[in-house]
């Protein structure tokens, strides 16, 4: 197998996947926020939401339309890059994935289509329920994706039968215990991803006092949202660590850059592992805290990476076992770095909102703006974490990434390819970028055209 | 019938629903700025598919997923063997589909140009693409016994491919302006209407042609006989009833018989490769079936449940957001006014 052709594929693999993740997340939190506006204005009828509907919505399809496009080459790169992998795990990972199109993609698509052009069309409450629609769908697609994510992660209801994997009973993949920790916390870091991307760009607004009577509520709106969620977040997140020490060991034990098994474990506040040597180049950690971590309690094993390696060695033959430490020891800090540092703005807003103090004068708001790039930064190590702790196997356990590869690929095409799309890629979020800067500064007001040069107008008869 | 066949019918169903739609929404996009001669009449053109086109794409990622779940080998090697030609089609597919979000929420012209070429490259590509790859699939591409794909690029180039990218490509184009003389007032409406008669003309030839061509490079012979039967005989008929149509003004009745035609063009190329998905040009020992390339029982039964029952459901609430947006798009202000 050819090993370039491996690494090449592996980076395409990363590239699309950060890039989709980077906006869907976004997509099924402002989904509902929107959804949640639209509907008090249909209750109230008070024309403020309404304009906060459409000032946010339009913000929600810029963005949408980026996921979508960047979601068919997510489908199909399983197939171009990974055909061993289909082969392989086709019988089991194509189902959810066709579930997906099925019951997400199709509501999704369709009844946004209704609801960006049916403003004149539908009744208000039916107008409504379609954006309820699509943040339904949208985050019941995200379902289905994480039950085929959870099956390489933590393969269940399975057999194997003449070099392949074969579903033994579909009911098995919807009750994977992975899935369920991967799900809510996926969907509700989702649901951080807006609020803050809400509570930003309204904070934008209100040190200007511009269009208060819309971003003031926005603001609140974001705040309780983005306050519950971020909670859930951290409390599942916990209960998924605590799984990975079982289900994953290898992962948390790079995630901590535990060299050697240790009872009770300590937590690492700062490591560097040469994993040339697999020696401890710098290292400062707390006794007990992971055991405290991992099991509630002040005792208990949790394996190390060299443990493991042997152990691995004589289940599976030789070969490397070890994913990357320092991306994994990283990642997991700054994942876990950024949600904490979200949970205190999200108190820290909610402060502010239950003290009625959301104006100029408050200039710590000001923090609010960077502030939107902490979930991204989450998102992205979370799922750096997730995918690279992994290694070497893409089915954990089952199948090596390296045997997973499409064998007619040569290096040639899968560089061609990997350029292409980072290519496009980045030339799009140029645009999406550009048009998300302009009309989330340009604020509520109602559309108004700008005064057209004499070559532009021109262009318009 | 056996679930196998069930799932290579439920794939047609889908790639099917796919042509038809996105058929439309690919030709209006090639269309675009041929016929919209000012912004006014672009954002008029635009309008007729913006609420349909994403949904009509979804056939596309649904008819993937079903192949991934329900035949993994021909998911495999069909996704990994067109590679590059894959590729080409994604980009057409992802410039198009963001080129039709971006293009209107800028004011200057240049933006606006540029988006519009986009969308007119990017559903050229896949319009001509989908034609090349159908071709392959009857006419066969180099596998192995281990089912792997030892061709490159240039194997899925051949007369007979290029002749199958022109009928699709001709055929959207086709129904795009078809769609266009139905969805739009003047003078939108009459233009698509004079370019629907000549674009007939070319579709026309260009099935004609690749009918004639599958006698010589597929085993239509062996499959279908001399005399292939109603389902490829009804594509040809039903769309020279279609250029009778169009001449006649008959939109929606050309609508309904082109969109006949591409039901069983599709159609008839399924029932050539059945029970084949791929056919291999090195050997018919090689070629994948829907038996050496399927999935398990357990898949394809729960994969059954689920696509009876939400298989209909699509087509009602798909079909609902067409009739929400039935009327002809004008160029007053409320029409224009995404």
């Amino acid at each position: 197998m050819n090993s370039s052709v491996t690494i090449l594929s592996q980076w395409q693999f990363a590239v699309t996947s950060v890039y989709h993740f980077f906006f869907v997340p976004l997509t099924l939190g402002l989904s509902v926020l929107v959804a949640i506006m639209e509907t008090i204005y249909v209750r109230t009828g008070n024309e403020r939401y309404k304009r906060m509907t459409k000032f946010w919505g339009k913000l929600f399809v810029i963005n949408f339309a980026m996921g979508v496009v960047t979601g068919i080459v997510q489908e199909f790169q399983f197939g171009m890059n990974w055909s061993e992998y289909s082969r392989y795990v086709g019988d089991i990972f194509g189902a959810p994935l066709a579930i997906e199109a099925l019951l997400a993609f199709f509501i999704e698509s369709t009844f946004l289509g209704v609801w960006i052009f049916g403003w004149d069309r539908l009744s208000k409450p039916l107008h409504a329920a379609a954006i309820w629609l699509v943040a339904i769908a949208s985050n019941l697609s995200a379902f289905w994706i994480l039950v085929a994510n959870s099956f390489m992660q933590s393969p269940v209801g399975y057999a194997e039968e003449g070099g392949r994997l074969v579903m033994q009973q579909f009911s098995a993949l919807l009750t994977n215990p992975y899935v369920w920790g991967q799900f809510p916390h996926t969907v509700f870091s989702g649901f951080t991803t807006a609020a803050f991307f809400v509570m930003g760009i309204s904070t934008y607004h209100l040190l200007r006092r511009k269009q208060e009577d819309v971003f003031k509520p926005s603001f609140q709106l974001a705040t309780v949202f983005g306050g519950i969620s971020i909670l859930m977040v951290i409390l599942i997140g916990h209960n998924q660590a605590q799984q990975m020490v079982r289900l994953q060991p290898m992962k948390i034990a790079a995630a901590e850059a535990l060299l050697n098994t240790e009872n009770p474990a300590s937590f690492s506040v700062f490591s560097v592992v040469d994993q040339q040597t697999m020696s401890e180049q710098v290292s400062l950690r707390i006794p007990r805290v992971l055991s405290l971590l991992a099991y509630n309690r002040l005792d208990g094993e949790v394996k190390g990476i060299l443990d493991l390696q042997n152990e691995y060695e004589q289940k599976y033959g030789p070969g490397n076992y070890v994913p990357p430490i320092g991306i994994i020891y990283w990642s997991f800090r700054i994942m876990v770095g950024s949600g904490f540092l979200m949970l205190a703005f999200a108190a820290y807003a909610l402060y502010r909102v239950l003290r009625n103090q959301l104006n100029a004068e408050t200039r710590w708001l000001n923090l609010f703006l960077p502030a939107m790039a902490l979930p991204y930064l989450a998102n992205i190590f979370g799922w750096l974490l997730t995918e690279m702790g992994r290694q070497p196997w893409v089915v954990y356990g089952k199948l090596r990434t390296a045997d997973a590869v499409s064998p007619n690929l040569t290096p040639g095409m899968v560089i061609t390819t990997l350029l292409g799309f980072t290519i496009v890629y980045g030339l799009l979020m140029v645009a999406d970028v550009y048009l998300l800067r302009k009309y989330a500064i340009a604020g509520a007001e109602a559309e108004l055209p700008k005064p057209r040069t004499v070559e532009e107008q021109a262009y318009w008869e | 019938m056996d679930l196998n066949t069930l799932w290579f019918i439920l794939i047609a169903v889908l790639f099917v629903g796919y042509f038809v739609l996105e058929g439309f929404d690919l030709g209006v996009g090639i269309l675009l700025p041929f016929l919209g001669k000012n912004d006014t009449q672009r954002r008029m053109i635009l309008n007729t598919i913006g609420p349909h086109w994403d949904g009509n794409e979804v056939w596309l990622i649904t008819a993937g997923g079903a192949m991934f779940a329900a035949f993994p080998n021909w998911y495999a090697t069909l996704f990994s063997g067109f590679y590059l030609a894959l590729f080409l089609m994604l980009i057409g597919l992802i410039v198009r589909g963001i080129a039709l979000e971006f293009r209107s929420k800028d004011e200057n012209p240049l933006w606006r140009k540029f988006w519009d070429w986009a969308t007119c490259v990017g559903s050229f590509i896949p319009s001509l693409l989908w034609g090349v790859a159908f071709a392959n699939f009857i006419r066969g591409v180099p596998i192995n016994a281990q089912k792997y794909y030892v061709g490159g690029f240039w194997d899925l180039i051949n007369v007979y491919s290029i002749l199958g990218g022109l009928v699709t490509l001709f055929g959207f184009l086709l129904q795009g302006a078809i769609f266009l003389s139905l969805k739009t007032e003047e003078p939108i409406a009459s233009a698509a209407r004079r370019a629907a008669r000549r674009i007939w003309a070319g579709t026309t030839v260009a099935l004609v042609a690749a009918t004639i061509a599958t006698y010589l490079f597929t085993d239509i012979l062996e499959r279908l006989g001399v005399n292939p039967g109603p389902v490829p005989i009804g594509a040809v008929l039903a769309l020279l009833a279609c250029g009778w149509f169009i001449r006649q003004g008959r939109d929606g009745w050309a609508f309904a018989s082109n969109t006949l035609a591409i039901v069983l063009s599709t159609a008839t190329i399924f029932l050539i490769l059945y029970p084949r998905v791929l056919v291999s040009s090195l050997s018919p020992n090689f070629s994948l079936t829907i038996y050496n390339s399927a999935s398990g029982p357990n898949t394809l039964q729960t994969m059954t449940i689920v696509a009876l029952i939400f298989v209909p459901l699509v087509l009602l609430y798909q079909g609902w957001s067409y009739w929400v947006f039935r009327k002809r798009v004008s160029a007053s202000p409320k029409d224009l006014h995404y």
